[in-house]
């Protein structure tokens, strides 16, 4: 189905929390330097299974992983138990669904992530910090005052400050967490082109609540339910002539 | 139309009745307030037209004498302030260590619901009993006497319990957001609290040591239970030296006295000139933990305006 590169794959993917069964033998491929969508109503599952690509679980006890998640191209599965939670934190970023930047400086909230990487030659930083912020496109709004605090932009730019931090690391891929669902049409539009012109250069997996979203930005999608992967395609079929019944009667607008 | 006129009316009465309630609260409120404020108002004004007169720079620099006039707080406020300065050394770093042990690492489980309890617990003990307690274990087990450090390590038992709160307190208002995006960027543990979890609880904490610290500076009962001197006409041994290495820990096991110790004995005696300087010592003593409740709440303000979640 997925015709490109691969960048990763779930096989048969289990996720528990505790007792609660919330990922089921979910098979899904991410291909390379393309935007897959992860859609479907809420608690279907759909962030749970965004968030076992960096393994954000691992924070909280009695949460535990079935099943593989390989990534390429060392062929590694990110999920288990040997590889080094923090290895592959530092190899695919994220960005969360609220803005959540430090309460620090615009320069040094890009930085951060290099700092934890034991950079800190002020050159190599201020060139990281400018190519991640112009990566992000907040280069010109910010470029004059990168010592104010991170508080004091809008909401927005918050979120396009996070994606910087995310970008600063070069990641292999970043994930998104319904990153537009707390910003207004303007700033959401912004985010949508930033993200399309991300896939040039990285893999990107997206968790969306909005399926014209998915519909704009995504090369394939995933449509999700009660923790089941029911349908992925390229978006371009799901949203025309899906196979399943559920997911016309979801992208439709019959449920969810 | 009388029928609606006759609602109106009905309404209206009911409004004039809440608005009544209303007022009632509202003055029973304010004399509620008053009653409290004007109560320490008073103190305040009475301890000040007490002692005010003998406040002088030589009040400040004199040893406890016989003669009233002639005595001052020298030894009380140095030895005040040394005890303190042994609280905070041992309270601050032990304290904020175990709240952010029992806030970031531990595992929540039963153990540390009942650790948490307990802490809350501590905290409620009459002091006296945290003398005792010191009593046994310093004075008698450790062997370090009737000392500055006995004293200074007591009262940092007795808010040991307040600094862990006020850190754990400060450390669960980061939201858990903050710490995602921490470790999402491949930050350790250590990173995150070291990057993240200390800085931006750092106000909060602080107020917490402070508050500590000003209510250690006027307890009496654990500090008499550990054996503070009641009369002391010297300083103990200077912690800088002429030779190398130019400082000296001997002050930590002299003997000692402390302000609410040295006001206590004036009280008790039967000169009314005594009670004066009771009452000036009370000055000196209350203005510290005002001043030092003050920097609490600026430092408060300062931390949290940078900060807005």
């Amino acid at each position: 189905m997925v015709e490109s590169n691969l960048k990763a794959e779930s096989k048969n993917l289990n996720f528990y929390y505790g007792s609660v069964y919330a990922l089921k033998n979910v098979n899904l491929q991410i291909a390379e330097k393309k935007v897959t969508a992860l859609i479907g109503p809420s608690g279907c599952g759909k962030t749970t299974y965004l968030r076992c690509f960096n393994r954000m679980h691992d924070l909280y006890p009695h949460n535990k992983y079935e099943g593989e998640i390989i990534l390429h191209p060392d062929n590694i599965n990110i999920i288990s138990p040997e590889i080094d939670p923090i290895e592959v934190r530092m190899r695919i970023s994220m960005v969360f669904q609220k803005p959540n930047p430090f309460p620090k400086s615009i320069y040094e909230n890009v930085a951060y992530g290099l700092r934890v990487r034991g950079v800190s030659k002020k050159q190599v930083l201020d060139e990281k910090v400018e190519k991640s912020l112009k990566g992000a496109a907040l280069w010109d709004e910010v470029k004059d005052r990168l010592d104010m605090l991170a508080f004091d932009l809008s909401g927005g730019q918050q979120q396009r400050l996070c994606i910087a931090r995310a970008l600063a690391t070069d990641p292999e891929m970043l994930l998104f967490d319904e990153p537009t669902s707390a910003l207004d049409p303007i700033a959401t539009s912004k985010i949508e082109e930033l993200i399309i012109e991300l896939k040039n250069t990285l893999t990107i997996l997206i968790v969306t609540h909005n399926m014209q979203q998915a519909a704009r930005i995504s090369n394939f999608t995933a449509f999700m339910m009660l923790g089941e992967l029911i349908e992925f395609d390229k978006t371009d079929k799901i949203f025309t002539t899906p196979s399943e019944k559920l997911t016309e009667d979801y992208i439709t607008g019959r449920f969810g | 139309m009388t029928e609606d006129g006759t609602q109106i009316t009905e309404i209206r009465k009911r409004i004039a009745f809440n608005r009544l309630r209303d007022h009632i609260f509202w003055i029973a409120g304010l004399l509620s307030t008053l009653v409290g404020l004007l109560l320490l108002f008073t103190l305040m004004i009475d301890l000040f037209t007490d002692g005010a007169s003998r406040l002088s720079y030589k009040f400040f620099t004199s040893f406890p004498s016989r003669f009233p006039n002639e005595a001052g707080i020298l030894s009380a406020w140095v030895g005040s302030f040394l005890v303190l300065f042994v609280t905070a050394l041992a309270a601050i770093p032990l304290g904020v260590a175990a709240g952010i042990y029992l806030e970031e690492y531990a595992k929540k489980n039963i153990i540390t619901d009942i650790i948490e309890i307990n802490i809350a617990n501590l905290a409620g003990v009459p002091s006296i009993v945290y003398g005792l307690l010191a009593l046994g274990l310093f004075v008698y087990f450790f062997k370090f006497g009737e000392s500055i450090l006995t004293a200074g390590l007591t009262l940092a038992l007795l808010i040991l319990p307040m600094v862990i709160m006020a850190t754990r307190e400060a450390i669960k208002a980061i939201p858990n957001s903050i710490r995602e995006a921490s470790y999402a960027l491949g930050a350790t543990k250590w990173q995150t609290v070291q990057h993240h979890i200390i800085p931006y609880s750092t106000g909060g904490i602080l107020t917490g040591i402070i508050i500590g610290l000003s209510r250690a500076i006027g307890e009496t009962a654990p500090i008499i239970t550990v054996g503070a001197l009641t009369f002391i006409a010297f300083l103990p041994t200077s912690p800088f030296t002429s030779e190398f290495p130019f400082i000296s820990f001997k002050w930590l096991l002299d003997p000692f006295t402390v302000m609410p110790i040295q006001m206590f004995n004036w009280v008790s005696r039967p000169q009314p000139q005594f009670h004066v300087n009771a009452a000036a010592a009370g000055i000196v003593l209350l203005v510290m933990t005002l001043l030092m409740n003050a920097f609490a709440i600026y430092i408060r303000y300062k931390f949290r305006k940078r900060i807005k979640w």
